[in-house]
């Protein structure tokens, strides 16, 4: 007889904790092999035959009140956050690339398990997730020089302008890839100095609440990232209307949803925005191919939660 | 206005010895008033649409707020004229886009040359319909104006070096509506055109209802200057014109300097479309001076903050917060000076504080001043003539005003001080932050260390240390928070017209 499979409830990640979704609500997941074939598995269903597509872990669903706990925890986590140094925060995203990096096969494994995609594909996700965070630990530092000005204005003044932070920002994130589209939307967010608060589509949520692991065991503070998961649907008009949040990152599903829930979604969260002048940026089509390559990557996805600060001194004695 | 008007004076008797603290009761002046007739008004305009000039099939009228006197009639733009301009702005796009930069660079410059040489009519223009002193007008606005399309037509011929090569190459944004608010009219106006003509995007650009003159007479300096027609197009009117600008299919960014209220409306508008926008919007700025501040200086730039161009600015230092050691003398220091402010005929070269702009906006200011009296704040102003035709407002300040009054949170835009005051370093940002503003703010200490300090710690797009309400065209200026999002001016002003592979 086999040892009976431990099943792991895989739990929100706030404020440097893991708690549950204080609603109480989990959200059932079934393995991917099972749901490619779901049509044979619903005559083999018919026939009697026992279906395959068994629930092979909990994830917690989470609520309205758990968005507000998180953006909570994200405000408090800003102040020393966007303060800390350029090279602290490059340090940071570094270990977080080190730790993803000694952790590759476990996600590796995940990835193959969770979401049924071949060892190949799953380790070039990972890989290409871990060079991603290299990339932008190397940002921290050089943003100010790539983004900052000395204005040479015609008067007695010293005047100069530099990037700094928007402040708490959500990211909703795709269910596919669940690794690197989570990565490629935080680490650009970080950067600069925001903290952020992640919406993860269930199907995503094993691997992004896994990597929720690494970003605790990185040195990050408590509430620089949360990671919640849940339906996007039912949270997205939540973080659109949420007043506290100073920017939100939309990665469009392109896969997963109809165009017009695609143009719905993205009309709420531009329309709400507007209610505090909130900073929207909407990543559109960015296909399998995209999320690998270069154009997932680079300072225009620092750009939109940037904010430029002049500041002038008079001259003289 | 209220029943406070006359001016209470605090601790009288124990008034400290200074320059300025016993100024002669009056100071007489003779009238040094500029030419009214350099401004060459018609009486009628008519709106600029693919280089012609086209008559509206509606009309309204702008006047001199400093005697409501009318100016002129202006035509207002209907949804077919609209439509007219922004297909021309699209006909134009493709030959102004694809022709090279320095020849862009040399029309732009021919711009900003022949502004210089035409500042004086430009200066009186925009006074009559504005209501600002001369003064400013002709050293600021016109300077000002002048120095954007200088300083982005240097940009035209040189885009592929102002941004990192790694964001790939930046191409013109396309067909742009830009609306502009009244209190700077041809200032604004250079500074949404100038990086927008730089770059290669055509432009419809709407000036506000009670300033439409200078804006027009712009379209005169274009044609001199030879821009292809289409280029520009200048559509006056009211909300509704801005409105049917905004929500036009084949505009493809939208730039807006105004109300916070009116910045909402427009993102929510925008929504779903695709469009790009930038809002420049209200500001509470705080005006900071630490008790180790030079404060003769700092005195003149609390008179600069918040009495220039009648307080009728979005940055604006309408928030001062005074340390608690020096509160009583910086009051003093500051009585004396607003009693030297002089208020009225905005062409008099020695005017300091103009007329508010409009009706509406003196009302708007007497209703916040009723408010305050209602809160309990205490009201100090020079008991100064004003002329009986005109919109005005003496340079007012505001005692005992708590963080929780309305005239220390919401954007009055008048010549009104909400002084307040702080204990600690810690105390002064905490408060100066605690806005649902980011425009702008300021600082003033003597110490090198404190003044970079807070800087870094004020959420707010410009701050100014040790001086205040200064501008140039190549620093950019623009907000945190409600108070929008985009930059303009300097480098940074030209990527909102930008637009980047990615």
């Amino acid at each position: 007889m086999t040892d009976p499979k431990i099943h792991k409830t895989f739990k929100l990640y706030i404020d440097g904790a893991f708690p549950r979704s204080e609603s109480g609500r989990v959200a059932p997941l079934h393995t991917q092999r099972a749901r490619k074939g779901a049509r044979a598995n619903n005559a083999r269903a018919k026939n009697g035959e026992v279906s395959s597509e068994v629930p092979i872990a909990q994830v917690a669903r989470a609520s309205r009140k758990d968005l507000r706990n998180a953006v909570q925890g994200a405000r408090r986590a800003f102040a020393s956050w966007s303060t800390s140094s350029a090279y602290l925060r490059g340090q940071i995203l570094y270990r977080m690339a080190e730790m993803l990096d000694h952790r590759s096969s476990a996600f590796v494994d995940a990835l193959v398990h969770f979401e049924g995609c071949s060892a190949a594909v799953a380790k070039r996700e990972v890989e290409v997730s871990a060079t991603r965070l290299l990339f932008y630990a190397g940002c921290c530092d050089k943003l100010t020089q790539l983004l900052g000005t000395v204005n040479p204005v015609a008067g007695p003044y010293f005047n100069f302008s530099m990037p700094e932070a928007s402040g708490v920002i959500a990211a909703l994130t795709p269910s596919r890839p669940s690794l690197l589209g989570l990565v490629s939307s935080l680490a650009p967010i970080l950067v600069p100095g925001n903290t952020v608060v992640c919406v993860v589509p269930t199907q995503a949520a094993p691997i992004a609440l896994d990597f929720a692991e690494v970003i605790a065991t990185s040195d990050v503070p408590p509430g620089v990232v949360q990671i919640l998961s849940g339906e996007r649907e039912e949270l997205v008009p939540h973080v659109a209307t949420h007043r506290d949040l100073d920017g939100c990152l939309l990665c469009v599903e392109d896969a997963a949803i109809d165009a017009d829930t695609r143009h719905r979604e993205r009309q709420l969260v531009e329309a709400e925005a507007a209610d505090h002048v909130k900073r929207v940026h909407v990543a559109e089509a960015v296909t399998s191919k995209d999320w690998l390559e270069g154009r997932a990557q680079g300072l225009g996805w620092i750009l939109p939660f940037v904010e430029i600060k002049t500041a002038w001194h008079s001259m003289g004695r | 206005m209220s029943e406070k008007q006359e001016h209470v004076s605090v601790a009288q008797a124990a008034r400290p010895k200074h320059p300025f603290a016993e100024p002669p009761a009056h100071w007489d002046y003779a009238p040094s008033l500029e030419d009214k007739s350099l401004a060459r008004i018609e009486a009628r305009y008519r709106l600029f649409i693919d280089g012609a000039w086209r008559e509206g099939r509606k009309r309204f009228t702008t006047i001199n707020p400093a005697n409501e006197e009318v100016l002129a009639e202006v035509a207002l733009a209907g949804p077919k004229d609209v439509d007219d301009a922004v297909a021309a702005a699209r006909r134009a796009l493709p030959k102004w886009a694809g022709m090279p930069g320095a020849a862009r660079a040399k029309l732009l410059f021919a711009v900003a040359r022949i502004l210089q040489e035409r500042s004086r009519e430009f200066a009186v223009l925009e006074t009559l319909d504005n209501g600002k002193p001369i003064r400013e007008a002709r050293d600021f606005d016109v300077v000002m104006a002048a120095q954007h399309f200088f300083y982005y037509a240097g940009w035209a011929d040189k885009l592929d070096l102002a941004l990192p090569a790694a964001l790939g190459k930046p191409s013109p944004v396309g067909v742009c509506g830009q609306i502009i608010p009244w209190n700077f009219p041809l200032l604004m106006a250079a500074w949404k055109l100038a990086p927008a003509l730089a770059v290669g995007c055509t432009c419809v650009l709407k000036p506000a209802e009670t300033t439409p003159l200078t804006a027009l007479r712009l379209c005169e300096v274009f044609e001199e200057a030879g821009l292809p027609k289409g280029v520009v197009n200048v559509l006056t009117g009211a909300g509704k014109t801005g409105e049917a600008i905004v929500r036009h299919p084949d505009i493809d960014k939208i730039a807006f300097t105004g109300s916070t209220e009116v910045g909402k409306a427009i993102q929510r508008a925008l929504a779903g479309s695709g469009k790009k926008l930038t809002l420049e919007l209200g500001g509470k700025a705080a005006h900071i001076v630490f008790e180790d501040a030079p404060l003769d200086e700092a005195v003149d730039g609390i008179v600069q903050g918040i009495w220039f161009n009648q307080g009728q600015v979005c940055c604006a230092g309408s928030r001062l917060f005074v340390q608690e050691s020096i509160e009583r003398r910086v009051l003093d220091l500051l009585d004396a000076r607003m009693r030297t402010i002089r208020v009225g005929d905005p062409l008099d070269k020695n005017t300091d504080l103009g007329a508010l702009n409009s009706a509406e906006q003196r009302d708007k200011v007497e209703r916040y001043l009723r408010v305050a009296a209602e809160e309990g704040a205490t009201r100090r102003a020079p008991a100064a003539k004003l002329p009986t035709k005109g919109y005005w407002c003496p340079p007012t300040l505001l005692e005992h005003v708590t963080p929780t009054m309305r005239v220390a949170r919401e954007e009055i835009f008048g010549p009104v001080l909400a002084v307040l005051s702080f204990r600690t370093p810690e105390e002064a940002v905490q408060k100066a932050n605690n806005s649902l503003y980011g425009l702008s703010a300021g600082v003033w200490t003597n110490k090198g260390s404190k003044v970079f300090d807070t800087i870094a710690k004020l959420r707010a797009g410009v701050v100014w240390a040790n001086c205040y309400n200064r501008f140039d065209a190549s620093s950019p200026f623009g907000g945190y928070k409600e108070s929008g999002f985009g930059r303009e001016g300097g480098l940074h002003g030209l990527l909102p017209y930008l637009r980047l592979p990615s």
